[in-house]
């Protein structure tokens, strides 16, 4: 379980975050949302050490990163697996390399053992015979599968996801989201995932937490989300006219 | 102030970078790996520019030398030796290498930068100045001393046989004065001096790139700025140590 209490984040004299607190559980997916500049990335920077909050407090299962010195650091991180929006497959690596990385940089694993835990994620993610291929070979779905594979190498306590659907089409996004959802219900581990595809909210959300304006606006889950008839989640949900006219035909 | 701000953040950098690897086997075959991309990748250059470096030296100052006439034209083996070992090898190439190995190591950092790929080994806990900066560094220091001395001997050859050919001199005056009088004074000068300009050729690129915010276009500006910084910086540690030196 990650706690964050009153997050507050400024860059020079732009608040970006303004005290925000939610709770998020193992073994769900919970959903960071928002308009563009809401602060979903700066929380999710936050939360993961690439950023310093300003104040607040940043709960591992109690444990407080920011007390902690350089090692303890380091080892919430290595609990930590990260799927960037551009994926961040190191480009001089082939997919093996680059998910075999972390085991090669912090265990003691033999190469055979490595070798096996390498395959087992790519099977996991269903990649397999991809093991040398360059990430500059494979399409976008195929990128974001192997930066799974690589978050989850290490069997993480938790999974963050920026932007997972970034860049992709409709069924990819999909294939992705529920092999997200999979991994996180499986591994029970703590997934936060900052997303702006409805398409996720309804599917894989069971936790939604609404940002506007660096606050917290709405937190409740998905189900919950389509009670909502007005105000600014309303207006980001049903932004176009298209899945207004959709509500009202479909009286949700 | 903004230059003192600068500069402590680049020697706090450094020090990062120079601190304990988190595994040797890794640190040591991404050393190799930098070896390798500096060393051979700028071989063919610094041999091409060298062997003419000491050819047009050879016949200019051969030209020079004839048109005075008193001077032993023997003599062009010691100058030309001198001049490659002191000044012509090191600070050209180093300047020639400010040029390829600074802004090639600058867009790298800087595009690992904007693509998160340094964020993905932070995140992974790896510890990015000292994996990433370190064995460039220490590549560099190990692989521009080779290239200067391949410079040296280069230099030395293309300008025998432009001036053999060129009849401004026999061989055996060309090896004659390159036998004379060989101070290991000026060869420690020439060490010297590639330490320091491997250290901020290497060292103040990786700044630039590590640095980088933005996108492609600070890319851009970053590599540049790490070619032009380094150049300016090699010129005046090498007047410094000439003139501490000499």
């Amino acid at each position: 379980m990650i706690e964050i209490r009153d997050i507050r984040k400024s860059f020079g004299e732009h608040e970006v975050l303004k005290g925000v607190s939610s709770v998020f559980e193992d073994g769900k997916c919970n959903l960071i949302i928002g308009k563009s500049g809401s602060g979903k990335t700066v929380t999710i920077k936050c939360m993961v050490g690439l950023l310093s909050q300003d104040a607040g407090t940043i709960l591992f299962d109690g444990r407080d990163l920011q007390q902690m010195d350089f090692d303890g650091k380091k080892s919430i991180r290595r609990e930590i697996g990260m799927l960037f929006q551009g994926t961040a497959l190191f480009d001089s690596m082939t997919v093996e390399e680059n998910i075999r990385f972390p085991l090669d940089m912090f265990t003691k694993m033999s190469a055979a053992e490595k070798a096996d835990r390498v395959n087992t994620c790519l099977q996991r993610v269903n990649m397999t015979n991809t093991n040398k291929k360059y990430p500059g070979e494979l399409s976008g779905g195929m990128k974001k599968r192997v930066g799974i594979a690589r978050a989850i190498v290490q069997n993480p306590r938790y999974l963050f996801c920026d932007e997972p659907n970034s860049g992709l089409d409709p069924k990819t996004s999909m294939v992705i989201d529920h092999l997200i959802q999979e991994i996180t219900q499986e591994f029970k581990i703590t997934t936060v995932i900052n997303t702006h595809d409805m398409n996720s909210v309804m599917g894989i959300g069971d936790k939604v937490l609404f940002l506007h304006e660096g606050k917290k606006y709405w937190e409740g889950s998905s189900a919950e989300i389509l009670k909502i008839e007005s105000g600014e989640l309303f207006d980001f949900i049903f932004a176009s006219d298209f899945l207004k006219d959709l509500r009202k035909h479909a009286k949700f | 102030m903004k230059y003192l701000h600068y500069f402590g953040s680049y020697l706090l950098l450094l020090r990062q970078a120079f601190s304990r690897p988190e595994k040797w086997s890794m640190y040591s075959k991404e050393v190799f790996r930098q070896c390798v991309e500096i060393g051979i990748g700028s071989l063919s250059i610094i041999a091409i520019i060298s062997t003419f470096i000491g050819a047009v030296t050879a016949v200019q100052f051969s030209y020079q030398l004839k048109s005075i006439g008193i001077v032993p034209m023997w003599w062009m083996g010691s100058i030309l030796r001198k001049s490659m070992i002191l000044e012509l090898a090191p600070t050209l190439s180093a300047l020639l290498l400010a040029g390829k190995v600074g802004s090639n190591i600058a867009s790298e950092l800087g595009s690992m930068r904007i693509s998160e790929q340094i964020d993905a080994y932070e995140i992974m806990g790896v510890n990015t100045p000292s994996y990433l900066i370190g064995p460039k560094i220490m590549a560099a220091i190990i692989v521009v001393p080779c290239l200067i001395i391949i410079s040296v001997f280069l230099g030395i050859l293309g300008g025998g046989v432009a001036g053999v050919l060129g009849k401004f001199f026999t061989l055996s005056e060309y090896v004659r004065g390159l036998q004379d009088n060989l101070d290991m004074h000026d060869v420690r000068v020439m060490f010297v001096k590639t330490f320091f300009f491997a250290l901020i050729i290497s060292s103040i690129s990786c700044y630039k790139g590590y640095n980088v915010q933005g996108g492609a276009i600070e890319i851009g500006k970053a590599s540049t700025q790490a070619v032009v910084m380094s150049s300016i910086v090699v010129i005046i540690v090498n007047f410094i140590v000439a003139f501490t030196l000499l």
